[in-house]
């Protein structure tokens, strides 16, 4: 950052920016603290993996705990591609289409349909469990992954509304009205003005709704049988108890973060966009 | 009229299907869940019958419900959004005048969000390990290592009532980071020329910052707050994944689904998730309400 240049610096700022450094590392070891332990763990051979000796460096990398667990983990991590892929585009396409209206094809009283569809994304999901495994149950989609891809894409509704509407907001009216003039109906704008230009929301939308539907607990216990179960499921049934070998929990933890760091890894900054539209700033 | 109609009729068609999956899913759920909690519903056939707040009533003389559940997610919220916003804040402040490898530090406080609640959970349970002597592990055996020996805790198997506050920890390793995020684009959302005229007007850096920076962080202080505070009401998967039999860890939301769908209490259940929807709402309705108006005005 230029913004110091051409000041005075006073005569303590090297031992500030030491300072800095260091409290900026002590974090940072915080944060990984966990990785550390976690990477550590899965890589050692099994018959060396101690809990009291967590923190110690692995005689030998091994893949052995990933070959233990995997045959395990394998079914849901399945369910759990077949389930969010789905859902995340279909419910950033309904996005796309309800920002489009919000934002450039006004009809009285939007933003109050607007604060509607945002109130969605902030309740209590306990609200919504009974009538939602009664209707579920008598519709018969619960037990499967349609069900469950249904309750993703409705509950992702108003985080993707949000991200298109903040993004469609910023362009330019112009661009609208050209279509208009040229006599293209809604949809015909929708379809060869604004969704042509909307790839970097669609990128937002997509990896939030991914990660959100990878990471989803809750619908998934409440709504789909043992064959079916998404990924977070099966880590919690084969890990979630301290009687599991500690290796065993957590080369499952590792494999099941995987897809979402991946993505995070490679497309963080469209991850930080994301973050941002859930505190309703574009 | 007719013309209107004709403009932003195709806009509201459009948007229809979405509208009524969110009234049917959110708001007639939420409204049938009112109803549920007001009948007598225990067991596998739904009761239909109107009892009043009769389950309100005993919720408040249940001790699970008043001695654990309600004092615990209090304790929770408490330690949990302080924690995350005071810990958001300074790496964001240590971030704000610009730093090399910048980028690296955001995506290390970053990346645990990407992270589900069951795997932070699950890591979180063995680091939070309250063996002592020959089996000491994780934070414990780090502290003793670095000579903190007496800061031994027995993390959420304390017997002490802030025993939960230990589950503040992971929850905050998994969201200061987005705090942070948010602080630091407020920080960096206010313009040089006003630090600019403070300086020239021979405020010292602090004192910029406290007159000039600070007040217009206040909106995204609020906009933390209450997106933590609904997060954490709502959470379910992390106490559940980390010790779902300990009472002392014990919270509506778990209460809420033990007593619905192990024990068959579904009026009961559903007054618990009503009593949990209020609490969320009275803090997201205005900030919805207010986030809206203040972006119609721009």
């Amino acid at each position: 950052m230029t913004r110091r240049e051409g000041r005075i610096r006073a005569p303590s700022a090297p031992y500030v920016a030491t300072a800095r450094y260091l409290a900026l590392f002590a974090f940072a070891c915080f944060f990984l603290m966990p990785v550390y332990a976690l990477l550590v763990t899965a890589l050692k051979s099994p018959a060396e993996v101690s809990v009291v000796r967590m923190w110690q460096w692995p005689h030998e990398l091994s893949l052995d705990n990933f070959g233990i667990v995997w045959p395990k983990l394998r079914e849901g991590f399945a369910n759990s591609v077949m389930m969010a892929l789905p859902a995340s585009v279909i419910s950033s396409l309904l996005g796309a289409a309800n920002g489009f209206v919000l934002s450039k094809w006004r009809f009285p009283g939007a933003d109050f349909a607007f604060s509607l569809i945002l109130f969605g994304m902030f309740i209590p999901y306990q609200a919504v469990l009974i009538p939602m495994f009664q209707v579920m149950s008598y519709t018969h989609l619960r037990g499967g992954l349609l069900g469950l891809i249904l309750v993703h894409v409705i509950y992702g509704l108003p985080i993707t509304t949000l991200i298109f509407r903040s993004y469609f907001t910023g362009i330019s009216e112009e661009l609208i009205e050209a279509a208009k003039v040229d006599g293209a109906g809604m949809l015909r704008t929708f379809i060869h003005v604004a969704l042509p230009i909307a790839p970097p929301a669609f990128a937002v939308s997509m990896i939030w709704q991914f990660t959100s539907a990878w990471n989803d607990f809750l619908f998934g216990v409440l709504l789909t049988n043992k064959d079916r179960w998404p990924i977070t499921v099966a880590l919690n049934n084969i890990a979630g108890s301290q009687a599991v070998p500690f290796n065993e929990a957590m080369a499952s933890a590792l494999l099941a973060c995987l897809p979402t760091l991946a993505v995070y890894v490679l497309l963080g900054r469209f991850f930080m966009r994301g973050l941002m539209a859930g505190a309703l700033k574009g | 009229m007719m013309r209107r109609i004709r403009a932003w009729g195709p806009g509201l068609v459009l948007i229809l299907p979405s509208l009524i999956a969110l009234a049917v899913f959110v708001y007639g759920f939420l409204g049938w869940n009112i109803r549920v909690s007001l009948s007598s519903w225990r067991g596998l056939a739904p009761a239909h019958d109107f009892v009043g707040l009769r389950n309100y009533i005993a919720l408040f003389s249940d001790q699970r419900f008043t001695e654990f559940d309600v004092p615990n997610i209090a304790i929770f919220t408490l330690v949990f959004v302080a924690g995350s916003l005071a810990i958001g804040f300074v790496m964001a402040l240590l971030l704000d005048r610009g730093v090399t490898g910048e980028n690296a530090f955001r995506s290390v406080y970053l990346f645990p969000m990407a992270i589900s609640f069951i795997a932070t959970a699950i890591i979180w349970r063995w680091l939070m390990d309250n063996g002592s002597g020959e089996s000491e592990t994780g934070i414990n055996k780090l502290l003793a290592g670095a000579g903190l020996g007496a800061l031994h805790s027995d993390w959420f198997k304390s017997g002490s009532r802030w025993a939960i506050a230990a589950i503040a920890l992971p929850a905050g390793w998994s969201l200061s980071g987005y705090v942070m995020s948010l602080f630091l684009a407020g920080m960096r959302g206010v313009p040089e020329e006003l630090r600019e005229a403070a300086r020239v007007d021979g405020a010292s850096e602090p004192r910029v910052f406290w007159h000039v920076v600070r007040p217009m962080l206040l909106p995204v202080m609020m906009s933390a707050v209450v997106i933590l505070t609904h997060i954490s009401l709502k959470t379910f998967d992390l106490f559940y994944a980390m010790d779902q039999k300990n009472i002392k860890i014990d919270t509506p939301a778990l209460y809420m689904w033990f007593t619905t769908f192990d024990g068959g209490f579904y009026a009961r259940g559903a007054a618990i998730a009503t009593l949990l929807l209020l609490g969320v709402a009275t803090v997201i309705v205005p900030y919805i309400w207010y986030s809206v108006r203040v972006e119609r005005r721009r």
